[in-house]
């Protein structure tokens, strides 16, 4: 059976979930190409009106604001892609090591995330980034390590049912070292709830870095970044202008079609009925 | 000793334990600052010998044990210390901030907590009705949104195109309380309907893992009248999720405040810290850190002990 004809046993949501998935990845990869003019350059006077010239006007710096939208997708977008997988990375090796070595480096892990968690995580973000400064790389580890802690939690819940199989015992028993068992036998069977996680957590990191941002603490200008720029033009809502809202529409759009599609593949994973 | 008592006073041990952890994480995470408190008031100009005085006068040349414990014992007696930014007592300026804070979680509070747990429960009920798809849909998309984003949306329709409600939520001490809810309205309407959403999602959820339950389908077997299997045999196990989503719900809400109390210049708590971070007045951010961690584990603590408290199979236990 190929794809096509497998396309309308989906529901209407999925599809305009995938759809949009991939027009945000079109518009991050060919932002470059598809933008009228540059990321931060200044092209005309200040918020100027919707034009043939500039078809959504231009921002409080008068830079162009379609070509900053686009370049946007690839900014605010990359940065979150990248923080979720950082966090991935971290609490999904912590995760596993813990099961596999169990002991105090179990209750170690469990309980340092316990602490971080019972922290809310804008608060601790604020928090660690006023110590740290705000530069991308400090926004990406304070954000990736707050939100490992919650991966941490489901691959090692999910990793402890795997641990007590068969085939691991049986790998322990060939004598196998613990890089073995996390890398061959345990991950590869973690995957499928991991991977569902991985879009909830990508809309998690992204609204907190567009929280951020848009209260000044996160991508700092003149990078293209959707939440600073809703804060940057945001005095224009105070005249009936809804350009402001198009970033903030852009993070909503993006997180809605994400949403759609873990929904659905939650639910088929889980085999849930209702 | 009984199991009920038994068990809250473990949860009430195991709460004041993360309560110390977490206060000392936040007074640790202060001593991560490149450079320490007195570089960072006198700035990189500074001489050795002001920095070194500065330093004293503060008691920052005392080992970090004994610094934590008088923070700690400060925080205790409602001493949170000095604002780094204006030399003012961080006591004075936070108290009134978390007032309004907490005025306006409870205004939203009040909205949201009897809309999401009806209509949850009817979307439950009435499981794969086109209501429930509906709510599925429309709940999926609105907890999708960036706060901001409903903020301003609700400013331009019901503030700049229609002149409804006031866009600044600007109040004070000697602000009457139907002008305070009018001014409030629209911060509080953005956090209910944000809240509203993921409580919503949440109640059906619960209510339907509980209808599935084997004694459930047992009274439906018996041949119970629909309502009395929902009143007599539903409702008193449905209780205890119910009352821990609100919990749950409300210490999101008491943080969730933060991007709102910007939107609308919203005299809060959130607002001060954010402004505090911009500042880096770091002994402000520290307090605000407290309290929020402080009332977040709090509340997660009153979900615990009050699913526990309305628990039939513990209230009865043989």
């Amino acid at each position: 059976m190929g794809p096509s004809s497998r396309l309308p046993h989906l529901p209407p949501t999925v599809i305009v979930g995938f759809a949009i998935i991939a027009l945000y990845a079109f518009a991050a990869v060919f932002a470059g190409v598809i933008a009228p003019y540059g990321e931060t350059q200044v092209v005309a006077g200040e918020f100027e009106p919707w034009s043939s010239a500039y078809w959504l006007g231009t921002d409080n710096l008068g830079r162009d604001m379609l070509s900053r939208l686009l370049y946007g997708a690839r900014n605010t977008v990359g940065i979150a892609v990248v923080t979720t997988l950082l966090a991935f990375a971290v609490g999904g090796a912590a995760g596993l090591v813990a099961v596999v070595l169990g002991g105090w480096v179990d209750q170690f892990f469990s309980r340092l995330v316990d602490v971080l968690m019972a922290i809310p995580q804008l608060v601790f973000a604020l928090l660690l980034l006023t110590i740290l400064g705000t530069a991308i790389p400090s926004l990406v580890i304070v954000i990736a390590l707050l939100d490992a802690t919650r991966v941490f939690r489901l691959a090692r819940a999910v990793g402890m049912n795997i641990v007590v199989m068969d085939y691991v015992e049986a790998a322990k028993l060939r004598g196998e070292g613990w890089r073995w068992l996390v890398f061959h036998e345990i991950l590869p069977n973690v995957m499928p709830p991991l991977v569902a996680e991985f879009g909830l957590r990508f809309c998690f990191v992204f609204l907190t870095i567009s929280a951020l941002s848009f209260l000044g603490i996160g991508i700092q200008p003149p990078t293209a970044d959707w939440g600073s720029m809703v804060r940057d033009n945001a005095s224009l809502i105070s005249f009936g202008d809804t350009t402001p809202l198009l970033p903030a529409a852009a993070i909503a759009i993006l997180t809605v079609g994400v949403n759609f599609v873990v929904d659905w593949f939650l639910h088929r994973s889980s085999g849930l009925k209702d | 000793m009984r199991p009920l008592p038994k068990m809250i006073l473990q949860r009430l041990g195991l709460g004041s334990i993360t309560l110390f952890v977490v206060s000392v994480v936040i007074f640790l995470g202060v001593e991560l600052l490149p450079g320490d408190l007195a570089q960072q008031i006198l700035g990189q100009s500074a001489t050795p010998e002001t920095v070194a005085a500065l330093r004293h006068s503060l008691g920052l040349d005392q080992p970090a044990l004994s610094r934590y414990l008088t923070w700690l014992a400060g925080v205790a007696r409602g001493d949170l210390g000095m604002s780094l930014a204006n030399q003012r007592p961080i006591a004075d300026i936070v108290s009134v901030r978390l007032g309004n804070t907490v005025f306006l979680a409870a205004y939203a509070a009040v909205i949201a907590v009897p809309t999401a747990i009806t209509l949850g429960l009817m979307a439950a009920l009435w499981r794969n009705s086109w209501f429930d798809k509906l709510a599925n849909v429309v709940t999926l998309t609105w907890i999708s949104f960036p706060e901001f984003f409903v903020a301003y949306i609700l400013i331009l329709f019901l503030a700049v195109r229609s002149n409804v409600f006031p866009s600044i939520a600007n109040i004070g001490p000697e602000t009457t309380l139907p002008v305070l809810l009018t001014r409030t309205f629209l911060p509080a309407l953005t956090l209910t309907l944000g809240v509203t959403a993921h409580m919503m999602r949440m109640t059906r959820a619960a209510i339907i893992n509980l209808l599935a339950s084997p004694y459930i389908e047992m009274a439906r077997l018996k041949g119970i009248a629909p309502a009395r299997v929902i009143l007599r045999h539903a409702l008193p196990n449905a209780l205890a999720p119910i009352v821990n989503v609100v919990a749950l719900n409300l210490a999101y809400l008491v943080t969730g405040v933060v991007v709102v109390e910007v939107v609308f210049a919203y005299p809060g708590l959130g607002q001060l810290m954010v402004d505090s971070v911009a500042k880096r007045d770091i002994t402000v951010v520290q307090a605000c850190s407290l309290i929020f961690a402080g009332v977040y584990i709090g509340l997660n603590l009153l979900a615990d002990v009050l699913s526990i408290a309305t628990n039939p199979r513990i209230l009865h236990a043989k």
